[in-house]
């Protein structure tokens, strides 16, 4: 039986290196996709997209215009001029903005009033292309840090501020409602950033007062937390991971399309001839495919090690022991197919679907973190969520053996289910 | 004579459909019996029953004298030569063997060796580097018939092995299998064409809708015939096509069908010895010189015909 497993396959290797347009495709194309979306994720890439933003300042205030001029300075930012909230509005629907800042008629005095009273806060619109959301929450609170530091310096230093400091000195002086020891100690803080405000004025450019302006209490210090510090996030790990799984699953569904083709070309009739069992075959077929699979695997990962930096930075056992679990996975997937498969064209369809399907949901496009909650719990019945969220953690992530093994133990657990069905499902007989 | 290959009352269903209903067929050493039907006669599911692809519903095979069910080890006394070209493509011709020998226990020097006379055998030996995929139909069909002798069965089955070639290579295959039944070797011959029955088969086992309607030597089928015979004579001496001698033959005892044209009278009589002999000795006395006798024997197509009422090639 050694023997003729063997030959097996080696007939089914043989015949999977002599096509070398299949073997092109099969290596080619998941390194090809893999690093079109590695490059596309790539977290630290200085040549990423800036957030398109459109500003239409009705206000035409010094407050607006700093805004303004801040947000242009934004790294993360494209800022360009809109002649109207219409014209603006009209760019985001179109999609050439991902959001726009509207600066309302005045805004710039209504805004440093607003900082002294927190009365009749003028409105800024911010209008955002709702397939843009996390661009425009980061615009948000971009706007909110800029807007701050502007109004605030001008409350505390700008002509507007001092025409509305004292209004409201006026104001306060005037409220009848207001108890002496209130208004007292309102009028003194009124006065000392009055005080503070003419003197800045006359001082001109050396004035020091509050140049800046008020910014937020607190710098963010962002840090990618990876396998170690001092490692950088690599974005094709990921990528080069996913499309691994992917492809293997596409050549199982060839795996299986080869045994329904060789049953209707005849040749399984003189297989099942000869002195072996129909499990022999089948599980020759199993070897044979999990060893491409396992090629495939391993050529895709190294070329995204070589080419793009992937390492393994948690546990080379763990990922071994995965690539392995999931190439007898996806040679077993074949068999089921052929299993269940009447011919080979309608068999395709479905597998093509079932497998894009598989792979999606299972986080191989991207990652699974960004599925709603609910889908997030329901992949965890698929597979390649398992290995795909053990390959990450073996990869990039750092961790070590045991972060694969429950994924390994599902695997292995889904080959014996995909085993099992085609050796009770597939053709006693070849009629 | 010994007994390789005893089938007895296969029956196979495929739900309402009868595939075959009662096939009994038995093969000794060193002949070629011809099973013979128009499709979908049950002939594929015959070969595949008693090559273990299919359990029969009811009945036995029994291959060298052990039932054909009783081990894995009793195929290794039987070579399938499918109807299709049961071969890939994409490996070459010497690789295919290779294959297939090991599927049967072969190994090391006696599976080299075996692959080499396998090619040579069937005239590819200078092409065992070539990928099947570059062959000639005729070349494919020699490679597939290989691919069953490689194990050096005692039966062969050879399922319609001559589909689409052309006579060359139809011929030389005719040609190996002569060879393979002078080495002993036990042939079930499946096909439709009834002159590579006639030419090949020592006996022929004529099926139809899943059962077995005539079994024998050509000779014997065409003895088992209740039809009338038909004798063609070559006259010298009348002219035309009609004349009243003509009416005297009609009125023979036994004879019908009378014709005569060019000097050729024909005629079907019910029984040949005594038509022939009546006839002649109606042709002397009527001052007619006969340069030539001829029985027209009917061959399988007419047995078929008549066994059946329907032609070899048609449906069933």
């Amino acid at each position: 039986m050694i023997k003729a497993l063997k030959a097996l396959v080696g007939k089914d290797l043989s015949l999977f290196f002599s096509d070398r347009r299949a073997v092109a495709l099969s290596f080619a194309a998941p390194i090809v996709i893999a690093a079109f979306f590695g490059f596309l994720f790539a977290g630290n890439s200085s040549d990423r997209g800036k957030i398109a933003v459109r500003v239409a300042d009705l206000d035409h205030s010094a407050v607006s215009r700093s805004i303004t001029e801040a947000l242009a300075r934004d790294p993360n930012l494209d800022v360009k001029p809109a002649a109207t909230a219409a014209q603006a509005r009209e760019l985001v629907r179109k999609g050439k903005a991902a959001a726009a800042v509207v600066f309302p008629e005045h805004f710039g005095r209504d805004a440093v009033d607003a900082f002294f009273r927190q009365q009749n806060k003028p409105a800024l619109t911010l209008l955002e292309d709702p397939s843009h959301s996390a661009e425009a929450g980061m615009l948000g609170g971009i706007l909110t840090e800029h807007v701050m530091q502007v109004v605030s310096k001008e409350a505390f230093t700008g002509a507007v501020g001092m025409q509305s400091v004292r209004r409201s000195l006026g104001e306060v002086e005037n409220n009848k409602a207001m108890a002496p020891s209130d208004k007292k100690d309102l009028t003194a803080i009124l006065q000392g950033v009055l005080n503070l405000n003419e003197r800045d004025a006359e001082a001109g450019d050396s004035g020091q007062a509050i140049r800046g302006g008020i910014g937020v209490p607190y710098v963010t210090k962002a840090e990618a937390v990876t396998a170690r510090k001092g490692v950088a996030y690599n974005s094709y790990s990921h990528s080069f991971g996913g499309m691994a799984l992917q492809f293997i699953l596409m050549a199982a569904i060839e795996f299986g399309m080869a045994i329904l083709l060789e049953r209707r070309m005849g040749i399984w009739k003189r297989l099942l001839a000869a002195p072996l069992r129909r499990s022999t075959l089948l599980m020759a077929r199993g070897v044979s495919g999990a060893v491409i699979s396992l090629c495939i695997f391993l050529v895709c990962m190294g070329f995204g090690m070589v080419v793009f930096g992937i390492r393994i930075q948690g546990s080379w056992a763990g990922f071994l022991l995965l690539a392995v679990a999931y190439s007898l996975m996806a040679s077993a997937f074949g068999l089921f197919l052929a299993a269940l498969g009447r011919t080979p064209e309608a068999t395709r369809g479905l597998a093509v679907f079932a497998v894009l399907i598989l792979v999606m949901l299972g986080g191989a496009w991207v990652p699974a973190f960004v599925f709603p909650a609910w889908l997030q719990k329901a992949t965890l019945l698929l597979p390649t969520r398992w290995a795909m969220d053990a390959l990450d953690a073996v990869t990039w992530r750092g961790l070590g053996i045991a972060s694969a093994l429950p994924a390994v133990a599902i695997v292995l657990a889904f080959t014996l289910l995909f085993s099992l069905v085609a050796i009770w499902k597939f053709p006693a007989e070849e009629s | 004579m010994d007994l390789v290959l005893d089938a007895q009352h296969l029956v196979k269903s495929y739900g309402d459909l009868k595939a075959v209903e009662d096939v009994s067929l038995r093969l000794d050493a060193g002949e070629i019996v011809g099973l013979l039907g128009p499709n979908g006669a049950g002939k594929t599911t015959t070969v595949s029953m008693i090559a273990g692809l299919i359990a029969p519903d009811s009945g036995d095979v029994s291959l060298m004298g052990r039932p054909a069910s009783s081990n894995g080890e009793v195929k290794r006394a039987l070579g399938l030569v499918p109807q299709d070209l049961a071969l890939y493509d994409g490996l070459t011709a010497e690789a295919n063997l290779r294959l297939f020998g090991s599927l049967y226990g072969l190994g090391g020097s006696r599976l080299k060796k075996a692959v080499a006379e396998g090619l040579e055998f069937v005239g590819l030996s200078e092409r065992a580097s070539s990928r099947v995929k570059t062959f000639s139909g005729g070349m494919k069909r020699r490679l597939n018939l290989a691919a069953g002798l490689l194990h050096d069965p005692s039966i062969l089955l050879l399922d319609e092995p001559t589909v689409g070639v052309d006579p060359q290579s139809r011929n030389a295959i005719f040609d190996m299998l002569e060879v393979l039944r002078s080495q002993g070797k036990a042939i079930l011959y499946t096909t439709h064409y009834m002159e590579e029955a006639e030419r090949l088969c020592s006996r022929i086992v004529i099926v139809d809708r899943g059962r077995v309607l005539a079994e024998g030597t050509t000779r014997e089928l065409a003895a088992g015939l209740p039809q009338p015979r038909r004798l063609a004579v070559e006259v010298r001496g009348p002219d035309g096509e009609d004349g009243a001698w003509l009416d005297g033959v009609r009125a023979l005892p036994g004879f019908s069908e009378v014709s005569f044209k060019s000097g050729n009278l024909a005629a079907t009589v019910e029984d040949l010895a005594s038509g022939a002999s009546a006839l002649l000795a109606f042709l002397d006395a009527h001052g007619l010189e006969v340069s030539g006798l001829q029985t027209e024997r009917p061959d399988l197509e007419t047995i078929f015909l008549a066994l059946t009422g329907r032609g070899l090639r048609d449906d069933g």
